[in-house]
């Protein structure tokens, strides 16, 4: 293939790729009037100022409340479900004891079972035991990644000689103070990496939220924005709230996933390990 | 949680003083210690991924019954498999289950095939503008699936869509949400958030294939073609193996497109996809048969995912 198909060829894929986006960003600056009347792909009157300020004083400024449940589920959760991922991979690749490779197992096989399939039954659960429409429903099924441990395992091997923990043993270090003042640091790079991955799991994860919250002052963005959008039929002026939404709620991600790719990449190589 | 994580630290006492060897076998750790690393991820681990699989097993085997006739007071017994028996009789459980065979059969190999000639391509010296290319490949990944099915069916809706627009304007009259359109639509949605995702686990095992194994090749005059496809394919088959067990596990747990696609088309039913149908089937307080229907959504994604991987590893000779 010469180099230019090769070009042409990526072109297409990226603007593919971007068109989505860029549709949004025009979209977002124009006032509701204006999306069915002007071509989507063009700017018009420029109001994003505007569309802002409704976003944010819709219905009491809900969507400032559903920004910061967003950061306690997918923020929050991600960094309490990397570290108890790190504590438990961490055992698993550094302690030798009976049942260690029965429990690995275990997890592996819990990598395999999608969390949509976890919800129902959770919400059953959950109302028995009074927990549906509370934080709790949301945040606790979503600390458990078992691909974590499983990348944290990998990497604890990887990262944390055996001679440094022996040393440290000697050295009359206890287990937990060894862990985190020497494998802690060693192993943060793949820490990053367990945490974006887990913080994409719980961001994703729509049909949790969906069957545990009917409050929604609890709602994440998805769900608020997906409650929005099923009301534009009966009032289109939330359509510009949605689009504003979806853009405010995914540049800081978007941004956040350039900025940090190295980390993608060392931990889809070993994930493909596998 | 945090009582948990940090009680057992008290109990953490300097090792047995005159023993200055490093253990080679036997020493490490105590038990306690062991168990309170862990403690935190096991108990929720047990609590919101066990229990729910168990309870769901059990609540499947259920039926409610009603004693004294129509309006004798109901309650809950064993009913052997008649809750499964239910589901396999249920033709919108086959219709959903026929939808999302189709979406995968169709959807997960374009998916994957475009994956692969971008990593492919990014991999050679034919490309420019790399970063640019898997940055804008990867960016769809940060999109939540509500937020992309949000953005897809303004691209898909007649009246505010420029691609429609444009479509009609060569004098096509594309219907994205109409009956037979509506589905592949959805996968659409699918295929943009996941294509660059795939491709960087392609490429992350392509970038780590030693050099020195294509120059051998080259020497011997093969061509950048036979290259990718005889050398490079094979060697990074198992993360292609990887990625299409993770999208055949994707594709038959499809909720979220197409639920927001049921917002503005008529053409999906509240029982499009089985998770859908499961979903709809809870909503109707018939728990023991939406239990049921989950159960055997997790064994057909267990049996397939484990299937293709055993087909795979076969027909690669092991």
């Amino acid at each position: 293939m010469s180099r230019t198909a090769v070009m042409a060829l990526m072109l297409v894929l990226a603007i593919y790729f971007m068109l989505p986006l860029y549709f949004l960003i025009v979209a977002a600056t124009k006032p509701q009037g204006d999306l069915a009347s002007t071509s989507g792909l063009t700017f018009s009157n420029f109001q994003l100022f505007d569309n802002l300020h409704t976003l944010f004083t819709f219905n009491d400024g809900i969507f400032a409340r559903w920004i910061l449940n967003t950061v306690v589920y997918a923020v929050l959760g991600a960094a309490v479900g990397t570290l108890i991922s790190a504590l438990c991979g961490y055992a698993l690749a550094k302690f030798r004891f009976r049942g260690r490779e029965f429990l690995f197992s275990v997890i592996l096989g819990g990598v395999l079972v999608p969390s949509t399939a976890l919800a129902l039954p959770l919400f059953l659960l959950f109302s028995e035991v009074g927990l549906v429409n509370t934080y709790f429903a949301v945040f606790l099924p979503s600390i458990v990644s078992p691909f974590g441990v499983y990348l944290a395992r990998i990497f604890a091997n990887a990262a944390v000689p055996q001679e440094l923990i022996e040393s440290a043993r000697l050295d009359g270090a206890g287990e937990f103070r060894t862990f985190f003042s020497v494998s802690f640091k060693l192993m943060s790079p793949a820490l990053v990496t367990i945490f974006l991955f887990q913080f994409v799991g719980i961001w994703n994860n729509f049909f949790l939220p969906m069957v545990m919250l009917q409050k929604e002052e609890l709602f994440p963005i998805t769900l608020g924005l997906f409650t929005w959008n099923g009301q534009t039929a009966r009032t289109p002026l939330l359509q510009e709230s949605v689009i504003m939404g979806s853009l405010v709620s995914i540049v800081p991600v978007i941004i956040l996933f350039i900025v940090l790719q190295r980390f993608w990449r060392t931990g889809l190589a070993a994930g493909s390990l596998k | 949680m945090t009582d948990i994580a940090t009680r057992p630290t008290d109990a953490v006492s300097p090792p047995p003083r005159g023993r200055r060897r490093p253990r080679l076998d036997g020493g490490g750790p105590r038990a306690g210690t062991i168990v309170a690393f862990l403690t935190p991820f096991f108990l929720p681990f047990v609590l919101f991924y066990l229990v729910p699989v168990g309870y769901a097993l059990w609540q499947s085997f259920r039926v409610v019954r009603r004693s004294g006739g129509q309006y004798g007071t109901s309650y809950t017994t064993f009913g052997g498999f008649e809750q499964y028996v239910e589901v396999f009789q249920n033709d919108e459980f086959w219709a959903s289950i026929g939808r999302i065979g189709l979406f995968g059969i169709v959807q997960v190999p374009v998916m994957l095939f475009t994956a692969l000639v971008m990593a492919l391509l990014l991999d050679t010296h034919l490309l420019k503008l790399k970063g640019f290319f898997r940055t804008a490949a990867f960016m769809p990944y940060a999109v939540p699936g509500v937020i992309a099915a949000i953005m897809w069916s303004y691209l898909y809706s007649p009246q505010l869509s420029p691609v429609v627009d444009l479509l009609n304007g060569i004098g096509l009259k594309p219907d994205f949400l109409g009956p037979g359109a509506v589905l592949w639509s959805a996968a659409n949605v699918s295929t943009w958030l996941w294509t660059g995702y795939n491709m960087l686990i392609m490429f992350s095992a392509l970038q780590s294939i030693p050099q020195e194994l294509y120059e051998a090749a080259r020497i011997d005059g093969a061509s950048n073609w036979a290259i990718a496809w005889r050398i490079k394919v094979p060697i990074i088959a198992p993360s292609i193996v990887m990625t299409t067990v993770f999208s055949i596990i994707g594709t038959l747990q499809l909720y979220s497109e197409p639920a927001v696609l049921r917002q503005i088309s008529s053409n999906i039913s509240s029982t499009f996809t089985p998770n859908m149908l499961a979903y709809t089937v809870a909503v109707g307080n018939n728990y023991q048969q939406a239990a049921a229907i989950s159960v055997v959504i997790a064994v057909i994604t267990f049996v397939l995912s484990f299937g293709f991987m055993r087909l795979t590893s076969k027909r690669a000779g092991l």
